[in-house]
């Protein structure tokens, strides 16, 4: 009994060190940012890797999601005769909800994982103390070019995913069941707002972005020197970052109502 | 790192289809407009406005020309819809504006009913004649009351 309490307090005492430790990383990341000599190039390189190397899973999950959204909402609307709202259904929820936080799933999985694996084989190759013999911090070099590639990529590709979806949903909706092509623009503009719903999803995906970016790279950069701490690091990113997601979209919708 | 030409074209190709994504979803779904004052702006007072919204729209002949800006109280107490018509529109200014719902539950919106007048609405003109929204819950009350009185008579 008395250890079962022990090991609470020991895990609540890791779990508030972890995020002391990736508060302070991300400070260093920063930091990092401010100081000469920029690495646009690098960072360019990063975007290429993370988003473009992202853009056929988001393109073709988006185009599914809104196909799916776009023939259940016709089924449960149809009931109820108002199906003329199948733009509003398929709009609101893609673009406050299933948009950014499906993006930042996918890019956890498909992005995350792969910026852990690099930074993490470089530590159990001794590339990052290779790097500090050379006086060059490898936060600068290696570390924050991926954070800012991946805060940056994140509203860029959830945006695309939301495009997509109502595209997918349009196709169902319109071209399958036979609702007016009208009808569903005019119901999807009429539902959706600026400042509610396209600014909201736009912050929700960037709050997501500097979450996994900076999961992925910390767990990477602490990873434990050998294969098997790769690949538990690895393994941690999808499950932290994932969980973290989940866990914020609900804070960020229940305190700004996005 | 060194320039490569082919990777540097896709990122920007990446990063403008990104931006044209996040620029159609704000300005055509979302409704975002740089020039708010364009269109002809004109106000009209109801005494009950039954859960119209802004961003509702404003119809002519059930085609849309515009939408409701905001709704407010005004001295009166009486409910103050401003809203903004498409700017190269000539009223008549003795048009009215009535409170109609799309349906027998649906979302309420402003229908307008053109008057004959030779002079035309400017910008910051008010609508006088207006007809309130049909609150369905009203009626039937009314309904039940009055066959009520009928009973007891």
């Amino acid at each position: 009994m008395i250890t079962l309490v022990q090991d609470l307090g020991a895990g609540v005492l890791q779990f508030i060190a972890h995020l002391g430790r990736i508060t302070r990383f991300g400070a260093s990341v920063v930091r990092a940012a401010l100081t000469r000599p920029n690495r646009v190039r690098i960072f360019v390189s990063e975007l290429f890797n993370l988003g473009v190397l992202s853009l056929v899973i988001i393109c073709v999950c988006g185009l599914a999601v809104g196909m799916v959204l776009g023939l259940q909402g016709y089924n449960t609307l149809v009931r109820f005769g108002a199906e003329q709202s199948l733009g509003a259904v398929v709009g609101l929820s893609l673009i406050r909800e299933l948009g950014p936080v499906l993006t930042a799933l996918l890019a956890t999985g498909r992005a995350g994982s792969a910026t852990t694996a690099e930074i993490g084989t470089m530590v159990a190759t001794e590339q990052l103390d290779g790097l500090r013999m050379m006086s060059i911090n490898p936060i600068h070099l290696v570390v924050m070019p991926k954070t800012f590639a991946m805060v940056c990529v994140m509203p860029l590709l959830s945006a695309l995913f939301i495009v997509f979806g109502l595209g997918g949903g349009y196709l169902v909706g319109v071209v399958l069941m036979g609702v007016d092509g009208g009808v569903y623009i005019s119901s999807l503009q009429s539902a959706v707002d600026y400042y509610d719903d396209v600014a909201g999803s736009l912050l929700k995906a960037l709050v997501f972005g500097v979450l996994v970016g900076l999961i992925a790279t910390y767990r990477g950069y602490t990873c434990a020197p050998t294969s098997a701490g790769v690949s538990s690091a690895t393994t941690s990113t999808v499950v932290v970052g994932s969980v973290s997601v989940l866990i914020f979209d609900y804070f960020i919708t229940a305190l700004w109502g996005v | 790192m060194s320039r490569s030409p082919a990777r540097d074209f896709v990122v920007g190709l990446f990063v403008l289809a990104g931006l044209g994504a996040i620029a159609y979803l704000s300005m055509n779904v979302g409704g975002f407009s740089f020039r708010r004052a364009g269109g002809l702006v004109v106000y009209a007072s109801f005494d009950q406005t039954g859960g119209l919204k802004a961003r509702a729209p404003v119809v002519i002949s059930g085609v849309k020309v515009g939408q409701v800006d905001s709704i407010g109280l005004d001295k009166n107490f009486r409910a103050r819809v401003e809203m903004s018509l498409d700017h190269n529109l000539q009223i008549p200014a003795d048009t009215s504006a009535s409170i109609v719902t799309a349906g027998l539950l649906g979302d309420r919106y402003i229908s307008l009913q053109l008057g004959g007048e030779d002079k035309y609405l400017k910008s910051g003109d008010e609508i006088t004649m207006t007809e309130s929204a049909v609150i369905l819950e009203r009626l039937i009350g009314k309904l039940i009351h009055s066959t009520d009185v009928q009973k007891s008579e």
